[in-house]
């Protein structure tokens, strides 16, 4: 019996202990018109020797090709220490700091990770966690209604330039709460939020701005000009951003002329593997005068009896367990062993080693751009500035080229026609700093190969 | 008494930093960016800078001051904190899977999406539902999805007056939290003595504005709802969904299929019944499964197969989704260490789990009830977890739950969940899981009787309990009043 240690002595003993003959008269308060003495449907046991040669197998069918997608996940290298120390069983066995003296090491993780994301953001709070980024963006649009107590309306402005998913999950989880997400247009030309578009909301009441920066095409939004607007309208301003950019880019703190209300994003490039989109890590920092409208967990230092230093759950007042149908969020178990991971991630890098990073990925990516606009047939669709992402035009659907691609063992991009059919053909293309000059050239020789054969057939 | 627990305080990371010292051989090749002046940064974050093996100094000392289940016993009631097998996390970080883009084309992923794909079916089979998603992120989450599917379901045949869900005394917090995100309002029906819903008071809540209810079944007061086919009835007749929150699973897992009882929604938490670890706070994950009336609103994306192929479906595919709820697919790593620890228990093994983790319960609760202490339902069948009510000992000896919390840590003892649920006074729900020894849960009653022998003799020793952890009691006000939870540099 995997996993469970009763010799038969013990069982024996043990149903002597409770009064009764067999494991089953324990059961013996369910109606047994609902019992079932069998699961078909699941295989039999395998040993572990078994499902490990089964699942390398799987495993090594879908191989490990050569990646050149963001939109959303990053791949970048992730320091052996962070996930050697991660899954020790003392951090990656415990759960939830509700014992916070047998839990400092977990409380004092929390409060390290809400420190750093704080700085990152340049905001004065963060919680310990949300879902994934996605989510982060619902609860941060949830929580400007809550902290917005003038508006009524709960207009939030969405660009279009914000992930496409991201707003399609945004918009399913708050619209119980009846909260309406407009839509703002981009520039086809420069890929980022047209700003004179804010002029037809000048005076309503609208609840928050979303501005996502870098933005889902990679390209730099004027966040200031976005930002004075939101502020002179009465509006807050939630931003959706990289950490990893922030190393180089303008922290949401620091935004316009006051800075933005709430920063939320996803931390997955924090040490966190692609692995097929989870487990992430979402994030929220806000301003002090908000933290009581904050969802997630938040720990908090303090002391203890001798007035020794020490670490808390906080404002657990916030939180379901206690407040139940008005939680600020219904959010219990969070993603706190990827909040670990980008902890020590970011401890190992530290300011110089994030901003190196940064600075990889913006080159990486000006080579890729420059490399594969050399191709006929291809184009980057926007000049301006941006940071590990670019949208390429194709003179032919992007799909049959993925596949292609795909089948040499090159993840060539995401593409964009299905969400944003304005643009034509086109895909969206992610160097970091794990990309070398050879890979880039490997991608580059195979798309020319490519768009040459298809043209010539 | 043995605790290997660190107790030194450790400082922040931030404290060890020293300006200009560095973890180099984690940096990438020097790179000039050209991002203009009016986008950039112009002070850098305030991150510690500190050498590769001061990190993992600080860190692996951290770990050492936490309980966990790889190192105590962890009767965290509701929580099933039960043995994490290796294998499932080794092989769920195979380079390939940690690799493997989210969007990568589906030609790419055909061994992940095999996995996935069973992992579907076999929760189907071990809840009796017709179709499952994989992608709600946790428990909470899956609740969200549950009462999204029921209010589009309602929607969709223009019964749109529906907008009450009831939830019973002794819910999870995060039942009514979930039915307010939802837009729902919320009809709270007690509980009876016995801890069986009281169907008189569900008579009363029932009309043409019940949406559905949200049951969890065995409750969170560690007893089966012996009248679940009668709520059923009743609730269905109303025209009201039935809503089953799976964190309990763990104890009927094999014995009893919550589509059998007519429920038509049910969420898992695969870090409970499944195993896959709690990472000190999550991931988890909340996989649904639903009937075929909900079948059609199940969130996307969900892996579907044609003939040997594997795709995503999505919203295309199921026009009547409630959507999607995650960047990409929920915790996918999560759900292949759930995978891995399903096919190495397999049918048999799973009826296991509900048998000895409802074996060890009824045997703790039997041998405490011997030690002189009170189960709050004696007269009931334990599930896997059970309660026991300190009322009496803090009535007549002044030391109460959180008391006794405490001093099981100086025991070794991680607590069980305290004050949950609400309607118990001074309450500790106990879980010990099926991975646990008899003599682990012997040693627990040991411990039980131990401390309140001490209270007996030295409650104010209790009361100050513990006193062999890295801290004392913490000051929890002046945590919420004094609010400290972000370092900032000096001058900051
Ligand atoms: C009874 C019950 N319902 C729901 C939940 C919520 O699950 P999660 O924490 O995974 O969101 C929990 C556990 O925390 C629970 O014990």
């Amino acid at each position: 019996m995997p996993y469970i240690p009763h010799t038969s002595e013990d069982v024996r003993a043990m149903l002597d202990r409770i009064g009764v003959k067999a494991i089953d008269d324990l059961f013996d308060e369910i109606p047994k018109a609902l019992r079932v003495d069998s699961l078909p449907g699941v295989p039999a046991a395998l040993s572990e020797m078994e499902v490990a040669r089964l699942v390398a197998m799987r495993a090594a069918t879908d191989g490990r090709p050569l990646n050149f997608i963001g939109a959303g996940a990053y791949e970048h290298h992730i320091p052996a220490p962070v996930w050697a120390l991660t899954t020790r069983g003392e951090i990656y066995s415990a759960y939830t700091p509700y014992q916070a003296e047998a839990s400092q090491g977990t409380l004092q993780i929390m409060y390290e990770f809400q420190s750093m994301i704080a700085g990152l953001t340049a905001m004065d709070v963060s919680n310990a966690s949300l879902y994934d980024g996605a989510s982060a963006l619902a609860e941060a649009c949830l929580m400007a209604v809550r902290a917005h107590r003038r508006s009524k309306s709960a207009r939030i402005l969405v660009p279009t330039t914000v992930n496409p998913t991201w707003r399609r999950v945004a918009s399913v989880i708050t619209e119980g709460q009846g909260l309406v997400l407009e839509e703002l247009p981009y520039s086809t030309d420069q890929g980022t939020t047209i700003p004179q578009a804010l002029a037809r909301y000048d005076g309503q009441d609208i609840t928050a701005l979303v501005i996502q920066q870098p933005n889902f095409f990679g390209q730099l939004e004027d966040v200031d000009a976005l930002s004075r607007w939101a502020r002179a309208n009465g509006t807050l301003i939630i931003a959706v951003v990289n950490p990893v950019s922030l190393a180089l880019l303008a922290p949401p703190g620091e935004w316009g002329d006051a800075g933005a209300d709430i920063a939320c994003g996803e931390a997955q490039p924090l040490g966190v593997p692609l692995s097929s989109g989870g487990p992430y890590v979402g994030f929220m920092t806000t301003r002090t005068e908000h933290v009581r409208q904050m969802p997630g967990r938040i720990a908090g230092r303090t002391v203890d009896l001798d007035g020794k230093p020490g670490f808390t759950l906080t404002l657990q007042a916030r939180e379901q367990h206690i407040r139940r149908g008005k939680a600020t969020s219904n959010i219990c178990t969070n993603q706190g062993l990827l909040m670990t991971a980008a902890t020590i991630h970011l401890a190992l890098l530290g300011p110089v080693g994030l901003e190196r990073v940064a600075s990889a990925c913006v080159a990486r990516t000006r080579e890729l751009v420059s490399a594969l606009c050399g191709i006929p047939g291809v184009r980057a669709a926007f000049a301006g500035p941006r940071f590990h992402e670019a949208v390429l035009l194709l003179d032919r659907p992007a799909a049959p080229l993925l596949e292609s691609l795909a089948a040499e063992g090159i993840i060539g991009g995401y593409d964009l026609s299905r969400n944003f059919p304005e643009l034509g053909p086109a895909l969206l293309i992610c160097a970091t700093e794990t990309r070398t000059t050879e890979d880039i050239a490997t991608y580059a020789r195979a798309l020319d190969r490519l768009l040459g054969r298809a043209v010539a057939a | 008494m043995s605790n290997t627990i660190v107790k030194q305080p450790e400082p922040l990371i931030f404290e060890l930093s020293r300006s200009g010292r560095a973890a180099t051989a984690q940096y990438p090749p020097a790179a000039t960016a050209e991002i203009p002046a009016q986008f950039r940064r112009r002070s850098r974050p305030a991150l510690p800078e500190v050498s590769e093996l001061q990190a993992v100094r600080h860190y692996t000392r951290l770990s050492q001051m936490n309980f966990s289940i790889d190192t105590q016993f962890y009767p965290l009631g509701s929580c099933t904190m039960k043995y994490n097998p290796k294998a499932c996390n080794s092989l769920a970080m195979l380079p390939e899977f940690l690799g493997r883009h989210p969007l990568s084309p589906a030609s790419t992923g055909q061994g992940f999406m095999a996995c996935m794909f069973e992992l579907q079916e076999m929760l189907k089979a071990v809840t009796g539902m017709a179709g499952v998603s994989l992608t709600p992120m946790a428990g909470a989450q899956g609740e969200f999805t549950g009462v999204a599917m029921i209010r589009a379901y309602h929607r969709a045949r223009g019964d749109l007056a529906r907008n009450e869900i009831i939830v019973p005394d002794a819910a999870h917090g995060t039942n009514p939290a979930t039915a307010t995100m939802c837009g729902m309002k919320i009809r709270e029906i007690a509980t009876l003595p016995d801890g069986d819903v009281d169907l008189a008071a569900l008579d009363a809540v029932l009309s043409s504005a019940t949406a559905g209810i949200m049951l969890t079944n065995p409750c969170t007061l560690g007893v089966f709802e012996r009248r679940i086919v009668e709520v059923e009835r009743r609730v269905h007749a109303a025209g009201g969904l039935l809503y089953y929150d799976g964190a309990n699973l763990n104890a009927i897992l094999g014995k009893v299929l919550p589509g059998v009882m007519g429920f038509d929604v049910i969420h898992m938490n695969l870090h409970k019944t499944f195993s896959t670890p709690h990472g000190g706070g999550g991931p988890g994950s909340g996989a649904v499964g639903v009937g075929k009336r909900l079948l059609p609103y199940l969130p996307v994306p969900i892996v579907g197969r044609d003939g040997e192929r594997y795709r995503w479906l999505d919203e295309r595919d199921l026009p009547e989704s409630i959507g999607r709820l995650s960047g990409f697919m929920g915790n996918a790593g999560v759900l292949l260490r759930a995978y891995v620890y399903m096919r190495i228990l397999g049918a048999d093994g799973m009826e296991r789990v509900a048998e000895f983790s409802t074996l060890n319960a009824n045997y703790l609760m039997t041998r405490l009830r011997e030690a002189g202490f009170d189960a709050a339902y004696p007269g009931r069948r334990a599930s896997h977890e059970f309660i026991i009510t300190l009322r009496r000992q803090a009535h007549e000896l002044g030391v109460n739950t959180m008391d006794f919390a405490k001093r099981l840590l100086d025991y070794g003892y991680h607590a069980p969940t305290t004050y949950f649920p609400l309607l118990v006074p001074e309450c500790l729900l106990i879980e010990p899981t099926e991975t646990e020894t008899r003599e682990e849960l012997d040693g627990f009653v040991d411990a039980m009787t131990a401390i309140r022998h001490e209270a007996e003799t030295d409650a104010a020793m209790v009361k100050s309990a513990p006193h062999t952890l890295p801290v004392r009691r913490l000051d929890d006000v002046r945590a919420a009043k004094q609010l400290d939870v972000a370092w900032k540099p000096a001058g900051a």
